[in-house]
């Protein structure tokens, strides 16, 4: 236990960065989806509001325009979603994205 | 030095020796004056250390794991409900496998209000995770504290160093308190293979899966499973842990050689007595009476609680005919847990059942109550038989219904 490797492998230790706890996407039951047209600058020409940025207890949005959703680690939780003042932003099932999707899955 | 002070003062000043850099606690009887006294070293600047007061016993707790995450050398103390309102950071503690040490001042626990001394406290944290040594005089208590702090930052597991409230926190003794250039020699500065630094953030102890998963480099960390899995591989480690800390407390200070347990009149003896603390040695006077009338009887004092080194007193037991343990707390609705766990370690360690020893256990003290040495003698000496060995209940001594 005198080295410090063991130390933080033996204790649950996280450094900040992408990747903790491997890629959290796979926990996603439903997609946010962002629709450009509908999002602020697409309206009124001007920077994006950054509100889903700023929201995202993740941090998987750009501040860019538009912003941008990394799949990769998005969690799905839907705050985006539900904090987007012009509703650019729709959550949709992640089944619907499977290969053979209009097939019912349970056959 | 030879000094005659309070079991607590006694604490305090191994506290001091052992340079602990942050203190928080919040007073409770019987611990009271021994945080006091911390806080006066602090104060007068004989003690280089932080006292952080605050408001209540998980609070100090806490305080310690914090201070001990940025690498600090950080010492707490309680007693009875303090100890039980710290439990869940006293989880944390271990399972952040953190060097802290904390002195437990032994008091029963309410309801209903006591605020003396019995074992239920401790005894009730046995499966935190955290070691706990029982001391059984003054001399005992500095010296343990020493230990303790090397035994906590070898192994990395916190350290409970548990002594009887009244009979020896609030009673004075002569007893030995080292020099500062031997306690130095003895624990160097505490030196943390990790702690938190601002400048590489890091998130301690987060949420585990049930399985393993990869950290940012996409290298795979240990689960909740694993964790713990070592927590309980340090334990065991803490046993030879310890003996070679003893053996270099001995070379030291010139004192020791009984790291887990402390038998006395042992070796012959067909009766021997087991306790837990001070208790253990009020039993020497009985066993010096039933010997003066031919009973072969012993007693055997046990330090090193958790982890419980089974196979040391199994041993120690495995030849005598009766074992009768004299308990000041129990496993409500079944017996006393040390019972129980000298059961499991003499069923695992004497292959033979027909040689292992009865076992009658005896409960006794609770909230204080006057353990006469007549009682105790009139108990040990009704068990030195095969008929008095018989019967599964616990016997309680002291009842006045």
């Amino acid at each position: 236990m005198k080295d410090k490797k063991n130390y933080c492998k033996d204790i649950s230790f996280s450094e900040a960065g992408p990747g903790d706890a491997g890629k959290t996407g796979s926990w996603r039951i439903a997609r946010p989806v962002l629709d450009p047209q509908i999002c602020t600058p697409g309206k009124r020409n001007a920077p994006a509001c950054y509100i889903c940025w700023l929201y995202c207890p993740d941090g998987v949005i750009t501040r860019g325009i538009p912003p941008k959703i990394d799949y990769e680690y998005c969690k799905g939780c839907g705050i985006c979603a539900q904090e987007c003042p012009t509703k650019a932003i729709t959550m949709v099932d992640e089944s619907s994205f499977l290969e053979g999707a209009e097939e019912d899955p349970c056959k | 030095m030879q000094v005659i002070e309070s079991g607590n003062v006694a604490a305090a000043l191994g506290v001091k020796l052992a340079r602990a850099r942050v203190i928080a606690a919040y007073p409770i009887t019987p611990q009271t004056p021994l945080t006091e006294k911390l806080s006066e070293y602090i104060e007068s600047g004989e003690m280089d250390a932080e006292y952080i007061p605050v408001e209540s016993e998980h609070s100090a707790l806490a305080v310690c794991i914090a201070a001990a995450s940025t690498g600090a050398r950080a010492f707490t103390a309680t007693s009875a409900n303090g100890l039980l309102y710290m439990h869940e950071q006293i989880h944390w503690a271990a399972g952040a496998r953190l060097p802290l040490v904390m002195c437990v001042v032994n008091r029963g626990v309410g309801a209903p209000w006591t605020v003396w001394n019995d074992h239920q406290d401790s005894i009730s944290q046995r499966d935190t995770g955290w070691i706990q040594l029982y001391a059984n005089d003054h001399q005992q208590i500095i010296d343990t504290v020493l230990k303790a702090f090397l035994l906590a930052e070898e192994v990395m597991v916190p350290v409970m160093v548990c002594y009887d409230g009244y009979l020896l926190s609030h009673t004075y003794m002569p007893f030995d308190v080292p020099d500062s250039s031997l306690t130095d020699r003895f624990l160097p500065p505490y030196n943390p293979a990790y702690s938190l630094d601002p400048k590489r953030p890091a998130n301690l102890n987060t949420v585990t899966l049930p399985d393993v998963r990869p950290d940012i480099r996409g290298d795979m960390a240990h689960g909740y499973m694993e964790i713990r899995y070592l927590l309980h591989k340090s334990m065991l480690d803490a046993i030879p842990a310890l003996k070679k800390i003893d053996e270099r407390f001995a070379s030291v200070f010139g004192r020791g050689g009984a790291p887990f347990i402390e038998p006395y009149l042992c070796e012959d003896a067909e009766y021997v007595a087991v306790s837990l603390g001070s208790l253990s040695y009020h039993l020497r006077d009985v066993v010096d009476m039933l010997r003066g009338e031919g009973i072969k009887a012993g007693v055997m004092s046990v330090h090193l609680y958790r982890p419980f080194p089974a196979e040391i007193i199994a041993q120690a037991l495995s030849s005598c005919r009766g074992v009768i343990i004299f308990e000041k707390a129990l496993s409500y609705g079944y017996q006393g847990a040390l019972t129980s766990d000298i059961k499991s370690a003499l069923y695992r360690h004497t292959q033979d059942s027909s040689a292992r020893p009865s076992i009658v256990n005896y409960i006794l003290g609770l909230g204080g109550r006057e353990i006469a040495t007549h009682h105790l003698y009139e108990a040990f000496k009704s068990s030195c038989s095969p008929d008095g060995m018989k019967g599964e209940e616990t016997r309680w001594i002291g009842l006045k219904f």
